[in-house]
């Protein structure tokens, strides 16, 4: 299979600390691939490496073939930020109306996006008044408009309910059906069983990687939590 | 260039703007208030009011443009939106030109209100065209997001961006020929206010206003401080980070 993700050698040093030392990382086309760890694993980082937002201090970074960060890939790939990064002073179908028109109003309609994160009732509603559940989710819809090849969703299902969840993993496997590539973190271990392959990192390194199957048998556990606890304190 | 993104990003400012009523009354509003004001502190100095308020014209779109735009754009660098965007592939310059659009198209609506208040109710005589002095006006309000895009990459909050209204626009306002012909400043001053964007601003309304002179030098210099302005304040949209 080829990779629609590929890092070789990353390192990123940010005021003295080293968050990524010579990291290797691919993800395979088609596929979900989950960067599981608790905070400050440097999930974030990497993601914000494949989009091209953070400066390398070492490594390199290919995304369907071309270096990340490269103009023609804007189209291509598609960033759900942590903090929802949304006009907090529009309605949503005016913040999915302005990203569209960014990629060029391909795609799914402003209503078919609202619709896919449950919030068509709240479409006339400014952004800052919705809860912090609907504010993730109108934050994810933006990253849902155009088509994307590559979607990078930094914690995409925080805080929301598990019928919500359930409805947005189903979601996440239809796109990858029509080819699409995510690239998702979270920092819940319930979340793996979702994922083709994990990763699951600690302080900016590897700690393992595989199906949730693989892991819970190099583990020889049941329970994502205990499987990654596990694996940190393996001498 | 793609239009329809410059467009785009037009329309997202002046909804921005739209669902902020207090801040547009404030932008028409203001402006026809301090007149007023003006009108009656020179009840019995006509001439004076004549002076300062024309000079006025020129001041406002600036002043308010300024503000708006360095805090605009600092809640776009600290909510995430900045990124956001320029990850998409909307360049620089069209992000750039939609802000320019929209508050051109704010700072005219601004102008047409409050010169038309000023001509009519308060009396401000125009011996040159209204149309002239909304066409300055524009071009004071650009500069005023130019100066504000670029000072608000300084500021790391929207607090310390209204802090930069004192340092970066109270000289020039004192050293516009506002308050005193620069013809009659020290030399030195005057030499200052030659590199300062706000006096060929004042001195393009009042040439304007009184019908005098010509302007095409004021257009010009003002067109250079522009390009140069938006040129600094387009280098510190970084796309990446450390």
């Amino acid at each position: 299979m080829s990779s629609a993700i590929s890092i070789t050698g990353l390192s990123i040093i940010r005021e003295g600390t080293t968050i990524l030392h010579e990291f290797d990382l691919e993800v395979e086309a088609g596929k979900i691939l989950g960067l599981l760890g608790p905070s400050g694993s440097g999930k974030t980082t990497i993601m914000r490496s494949v989009v091209g937002l953070q400066r390398l201090t070492g490594g390199a970074i290919k995304v369907l073939g071309r270096p990340a960060g490269e103009k023609s890939l804007r189209t291509r790939i598609s960033y759900s930020t942590q903090d929802a990064s949304i006009y907090r002073d529009l309605t949503c179908s005016e913040n999915i109306d302005y990203f569209a028109a960014l990629q060029g109003d391909v795609g799914s309609s402003t209503d078919e996006i609202l619709e896919l994160v449950d919030l068509s009732r709240n479409r006339k509603q400014l952004a800052a008044t919705l809860s912090g559940g609907e504010r993730a989710r109108l934050a994810l819809a933006t990253a849902l408009v155009g088509a994307p090849e590559i979607l990078i969703l930094d914690e995409p299902t925080v805080g929301l309910d598990p019928l919500l969840r359930r409805d947005l993993w189903s979601l996440f496997h239809r796109f990858t059906h029509e080819g699409k590539t995510l690239l998702v973190s979270s920092h819940m271990m319930e979340e793996a069983d979702h994922c083709d392959e994990l990763v699951l990192l600690r302080e900016g390194a590897i700690l393992a990687k595989g199906t949730p199957r693989g892991l819970r048998t190099l583990a020889g556990l049941e329970n994502m939590d205990a499987v990654f606890i596990s694996l940190v304190e393996k001498p | 260039m793609n239009s329809k993104r410059t467009i785009a990003s037009a329309r997202r400012v002046l909804l921005q703007l739209k669902h902020d009523p207090r801040s547009l009354a404030l932008i028409i509003v203001a402006p026809c208030v301090l007149m007023t004001i003006l009108k009656f502190v020179y009840w019995s100095q006509p001439q004076i009011f004549q002076h300062v308020a024309g000079s006025l014209l020129g001041v406002f779109p600036m002043l308010v443009m300024f503000l708006i735009t360095s805090v605009a754009t600092l809640r776009e660098r600290t909510s995430g939106t900045l990124e956001r965007v320029l990850i998409s592939p909307v360049s620089k310059f069209e992000f750039i030109s939609g802000y320019a659009l929209a508050f051109g198209v704010a700072s005219a609506v601004q102008a047409i209100i409050v010169s038309t208040y000023a001509i009519g109710p308060l009396g401000l005589k125009v011996i040159g065209s209204q149309a002239g002095l909304i066409f300055v006006a524009i071009l004071d309000a650009l500069l005023g997001l130019a100066l504000g895009l670029f000072v608000s990459s300084f500021a790391k909050t929207e607090f310390q961006a209204i802090q930069f209204l004192p340092i970066v626009l109270l000289p020039q306002l004192l050293l516009s020929g506002l308050l005193a012909p620069r013809e009659s400043m020290p030399r030195i001053l005057g030499d200052i206010s030659n590199f300062l964007p706000l006096s060929y601003a004042v001195d393009a309304t009042k040439k304007t206003l009184n019908g005098q002179g010509s302007i095409t030098n004021d257009y010009l210099l003002i067109s250079l401080f522009l390009v140069f302005l938006l040129g600094a304040g387009s280098l510190t949209l970084r796309r990446t980070s450390k």
